[in-house]
């Protein structure tokens, strides 16, 4: 019993920081950067993530004895949009504004490879339980990168913390300018890069 | 004429699908590995998005926008929330097809696409291109050039970045920057580099 629940454990607390899904699986960094110029939009596709990608990955293990094998990637995609949808419409009615700003990047959540990744590699051999807890520390260790790029995005690009002013006036009357380059496209690469390297760093771990 | 070559000048360079809208990143980092696979990668996106581009333009305008289905007698419907789970199914169903119409009569094509044909159901900016489509309320023809001009700026993203990474085997990159991490400042740069497009009208 004491070896079953240490498993349930890890399968939660690994992908937070030790197996990372961003920075040492590499999956799901299509939708990782263009949501993270503020950090209100970054929190608001976190949770999305959440509650996608933990109950899809219970959805899929509580029926990974009933899906054929030939046809399993067609059903898990048909679970996840289904519940890609749910989210949407969900946004669309209470956070109508931040959904206008996460445009089709909700919709995307279907094509994250994060979330087939995980169903594939987790849900399809492990008990339901297990499975909402790959889930959900997974998309928490995938939201933690994403916070802390927006962090970065939003306090060099624009001056702000979640909306807030930090940088005071006084630095701008004193000549300090924002830097443009980290609210474009670039910076979100730049900033994910270095996140990349320092956590290596952290972790201990280097590819090839 | 010029309306249409602008967008696909804009699509592919300006407003890269991959570079500044992050769509499509996952293949792009596991396939830029190697030059040819990349350019095999390439082809597959730019054939898949102009096939898929208007396909979906034409389902989402006769089957699900609001009020889309006047034509069949139910005016009031607005089935425009069935978007996603509809297109992906859409782009399913095409890959396959494709797949096979390639397999009986061009085998070289098909052999040379490969293993990518499959990968590309689930690549983002297939989906990504027919979202942003509805999104941006283009008409059928804009949507095929768009879908092209999308597939050109992938494919000519993928291959440069396949090409620095091959040069890059001989510099010194720090050791536990090897791998993603080089390769995100790398893409920085070329999204930069891309940049210096925008701005430009035809």
């Amino acid at each position: 019993m004491g070896l079953l629940e240490k498993k349930s454990k890890q399968a939660f607390t690994d992908p937070l920081s030790a197996n990372n899904p961003i920075t040492l699986q590499v999956l799901g960094i299509c939708s990782a950067l263009a949501v993270t110029v503020k950090m209100d939009t970054a929190v608001v596709m976190t949770l999305a993530v959440v509650a996608v990608l933990s109950i899809s990955n219970t959805l899929i293990s509580l029926l990974r004895n009933l899906i054929p094998g030939k046809v399993r990637i067609i059903v898990q995609l048909s679970i996840i949009a289904s519940l890609v949808i749910f989210t949407d419409q969900i946004l669309k009615a209470y956070f109508y504004d931040i959904s206008k700003q996460l445009t089709v990047f909700v919709g995307l959540i279907i094509t994250n490879c994060i979330v087939m990744g995980r169903a594939e590699a987790f849900a399809m051999q492990n008990s339901p339980g297990k499975s909402f807890l790959d889930g959900l520390g997974n998309a928490l260790g995938y939201g933690g990168i994403l916070i802390v790029v927006s962090f970065f995005r939003e306090i060099l690009g624009s001056g702000t913390i979640y909306g807030f002013q930090i940088i005071p006036d006084s630095a701008y009357a004193a000549g300090y300018e924002n830097m443009g380059l980290m609210s474009l496209s670039p910076g979100a690469f730049i900033i994910l890069g270095l996140i990349v390297w320092v956590h290596r760093i952290s972790v201990d771990i280097e590819e090839e | 004429m010029e309306h249409y070559i602008s967008l696909a000048t804009k699509a592919m360079f300006v407003e890269n699908i991959l570079l500044a809208y992050f769509l499509g990143m996952c293949s792009f980092l596991a396939i830029s590995k190697k030059i040819d696979t990349s350019i095999g990668l390439g082809f597959a996106v730019v054939f898949v998005l102009t096939i898929t581009a208007p396909a979906n333009w034409a389902i989402h305008n006769y089957f699900l926008q609001d009020s889309a289905l006047a034509w069949a007698g139910f005016p009031d419907v607005d089935l425009s929330f069935l978007n996603f789970i509809v297109f992906i199914a859409v782009i399913a169903a095409i890959v396959q097809l494709v797949e096979m119409i390639l397999d009986k009569f061009s085998p070289t094509l098909y052999y040379n696409l490969g293993i990518f044909l499959p990968l590309i159901a689930v690549n983002c900016s297939i989906l990504g291109g027919s979202l942003f489509l509805v999104e941006r309320e283009y008409t059928l023809l804009e949507s095929t050039v768009f879908g092209f001009g999308s597939g050109m700026g992938f494919f000519l993203a993928i291959v440069s970045m396949a090409s620095i990474r091959h040069r890059l085997r001989y510099s010194n990159v720090p050791a536990k920057l090897r791998g993603l991490g080089i390769t995100m400042l790398l893409t920085g740069l070329l999204s930069m580099a891309f940049m210096a497009f925008s701005g430009i009208d035809l």
